[in-house]
């Protein structure tokens, strides 16, 4: 058989989705990062609004979502994006506006307008990958890295006497009343997908509520940055992350979820 | 003729935005500019206009959600002083490095560091010479007057919506708490509809995604793109010089000054002609693009140019560069909050440059 007997639209069982560019992704082989970028484009195509959404690309591996995202985008200074979407969703009150920001960005440089923007309830979304690490500059520590894990600024370990605790900013901007819907999940795994999936689509059309800040965080894999393989990361991400951010709703409607 | 009001400067500014038509005021209090906000807020511009008012948790938020608000092609600004400018540098940079129009009210007050809350104009670098990272110019208006304050406001947002570029008022505590009798310009409708071709407007059907960004990982096409902005900053220097000059067709002498140490120098320069002496005032209005050839006409006509400035000689750079070596150029001034009075000027004149 030849390509041209293969290549047929009977064949088909996976493609592109629309809002998804054609352009080779920059990221790692096994890194997180595409398979969130498909799923928010995705969530632009099932809610057909292409033509009324604008994202936000922060200062993290992702900086070039806009090369990988067939939609109007702008690319916030590192820490910002969320200041930059407050300023354009309070131009357009009715467009569909997110940021895409790394767990360095959001939660170390980008702290102060991350809470502030959860604290007004800016009717947006963010979509928040926590890999542990900072990936882009080379793996230094980030805010989120756990205790005893090894970054590039702490080769012998993390230690809190030296450098304090890792943030869980997730639950701590779920405390906030600006907050609408707060969610952790993972795309590891094809279930773990499918439930990603639902939250990002719930937090783009909570959007349309007008009640406040959606917040999905992505616990992601940074294999490059762990010095591990995309296999071996992904089972360590199971074993040593998931015990300290635990997958699931956080706040749901307004309300914290009881567990 | 427009309405008359009496005014402060802080207070004309910001009802000159919104008669501007603004789409977007973000800020964060500081001294001597906060009447700013104040004034913007008592008016309830979404009411008004429908004036989006923020105000954001810091200078650092403020500049990025102007940021976010100018790449959706709307009319957007801030107000701050110097320590709340230096805050904002790096936002200011990605505006001009992404070629976004946005207005940046400066009303300067001594430093360095937390300085003090009086009136100064030792933000002339900062302003003029791009302020932040990178090799970049804002286009820099310099009010002498509360009319000025409105005035340049509307002028601002043409001029960065002209060249696609962050303008600064760079004002002082003076002109900012000061009052005057100001006309105000009619008010202009706020856009109703987004035709630049680089907007966010959310990506229709019939046209290509639009990207705002400051980033280039190519090298030559970084270049490119830093020879793009330098051919703009040549154009403002073709196109858009303003200054005043005052009694300076006879004048022996010149002095330089702009915004409140205008103001004396205007007073100075008449106790000089009750003295006999010709000495005129050249007063640059846009501090980028610099008077540059008005100032070298002078070379082959005058004996020398005092600059005044209420800081410890940071134009006179430029002007020593106008005249090329061709004349004296020399500085008084008084800093941090301390202000030359217009005897004070004059003696500083006769001693320094008269010799
Ligand atoms: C003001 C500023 N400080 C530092 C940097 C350098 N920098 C670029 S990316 C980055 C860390 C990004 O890490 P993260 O947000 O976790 O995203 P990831 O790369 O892991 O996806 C840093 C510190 C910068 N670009 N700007
Ligand atoms: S460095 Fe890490 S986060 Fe960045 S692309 Fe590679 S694996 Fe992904």
């Amino acid at each position: 058989m030849d390509l041209k007997e293969i290549i047929k639209p009977e064949n088909l069982v996976y493609k592109r989705t629309e809002c998804l560019t054609d352009k080779t992704l920059s990221y790692c082989p096994g890194c997180g990062h595409g398979t969130v970028h498909r799923l928010v484009m995705e969530t632009v195509d099932e809610l057909g609004i292409q033509s009324d959404v604008i994202g936000v690309a922060s200062v993290g591996c992702s900086v070039l979502a806009y090369d990988f995202m067939d939609i109007d985008m702008t690319q916030s200074p590192h820490g910002r994006a969320t200041a930059v979407a407050t300023g354009i969703k309070r131009c357009w009150p009715d467009k569909f506006v997110f940021t895409y920001q790394g767990d360095g960005d959001l939660a170390a440089i980008g702290t102060g307008e991350t809470i502030h923007a959860c604290n007004r309830g800016e009717n947006i979304t963010i979509i928040f990958i926590n890999n542990g690490i900072y990936g882009m500059t080379g793996g230094q520590m980030a805010p989120t890295t756990l205790l005893g894990m090894k970054s590039s600024t702490t080769p012998y370990g993390r230690e809190v006497e030296l450098m304090g605790n890792p943030i869980k900013i997730t639950e701590l901007v779920a405390q906030l009343a600006g907050t609408y819907f707060v969610s952790r999940q993972s795309v590891h795994t094809p279930g773990n997908v499918r439930k990603a999936k639902k939250a990002i689509k719930t937090a783009f059309e909570n959007q349309k509520l007008k009640k406040g800040l959606s917040l999905v965080e992505i616990v992601s894999n940074c294999n490059s940055g762990w010095k591990m393989t995309p296999v071996e990361s992904n089972k360590w991400m199971e074993e040593n992350m998931f015990p300290f951010y635990p997958l699931g709703d956080i706040k749901v409607e307004g309300q914290l979820v009881q567990k | 003729m427009g309405e008359l009001k009496l005014m402060k400067g802080n207070e004309a500014i910001a009802e000159a935005a919104i008669r501007a038509g603004a789409d977007a005021y973000f800020g964060y209090p500081i001294t001597p500019q906060s009447e700013v906000m104040e004034y913007l807020a008592a008016q309830q511009p979404h009411k008004r206009t429908g004036m989006v008012l923020l105000q954001a948790e810091s200078e650092i938020a403020a500049i990025n959600m102007v940021y976010g608000a100018a790449s959706t092609g709307k009319k957007t600004m801030t107000s701050s002083s110097s320590p709340g400018i230096s805050l904002k540098m790096e936002g200011i940079s990605y505006l001009a490095g992404a070629e976004l129009p946005a207005l940046i009210v400066n009303v300067v007050r001594g430093g360095p560091g937390l300085g003090t809350i009086q009136p100064s104009q030792s933000d002339y670098f900062q302003a003029t010479k791009g302020g932040g990272h990178g090799d970049y110019r804002l286009l820099v208006l310099a009010p002498a007057s509360v009319q000025e304050m409105s005035d340049f406001v509307k002028l601002g947002f043409e001029l960065a919506f002209k060249y696609r570029n962050p303008v600064m008022i760079l004002s002082d505590g003076i002109i900012g708490q000061m009052m005057e009798k100001v006309e105000l310009f009619d008010p202009i409708p706020r856009k109703t509809e987004i035709n630049e071709p680089w907007a966010l407007t959310g990506k229709s059907s019939d046209r290509k995604k639009r990207v705002v960004t400051s980033l280039d990982l190519d090298p030559y096409g970084n270049e490119k793109h830093n020879h793009e902005l330098q051919r703009k900053y040549k154009e403002m220097e073709e196109n858009e010089v303003r200054f005043e000059e005052i009694d300076c067709s006879d004048a022996e002498y010149l002095m330089v000054a702009y915004g409140s140490s205008a103001r004396i120098c205007q007073k100075a320069i008449k106790l000089a002609r009750l003295k006999g002496i010709k000495v005129g005032l050249l007063r640059p209005i846009t501090l980028f693009p610099f008077p540059t050839k008005q100032l070298y006409s002078y070379t082959n006509r005058i004996k020398g140019i005092l600059s005044v400035e209420l800081n410890t000689g940071q134009m006179i750079e430029d002007i020593r560069l106008a005249v090329n070596g061709k004349l004296p150029v020399e500085h008084f001034g008084r800093c941090g909050g301390v202000v030359h009075s217009p005897e004070e000027v004059l003696a500083a004149f006769e001693k320094i440059i008269m010799k």
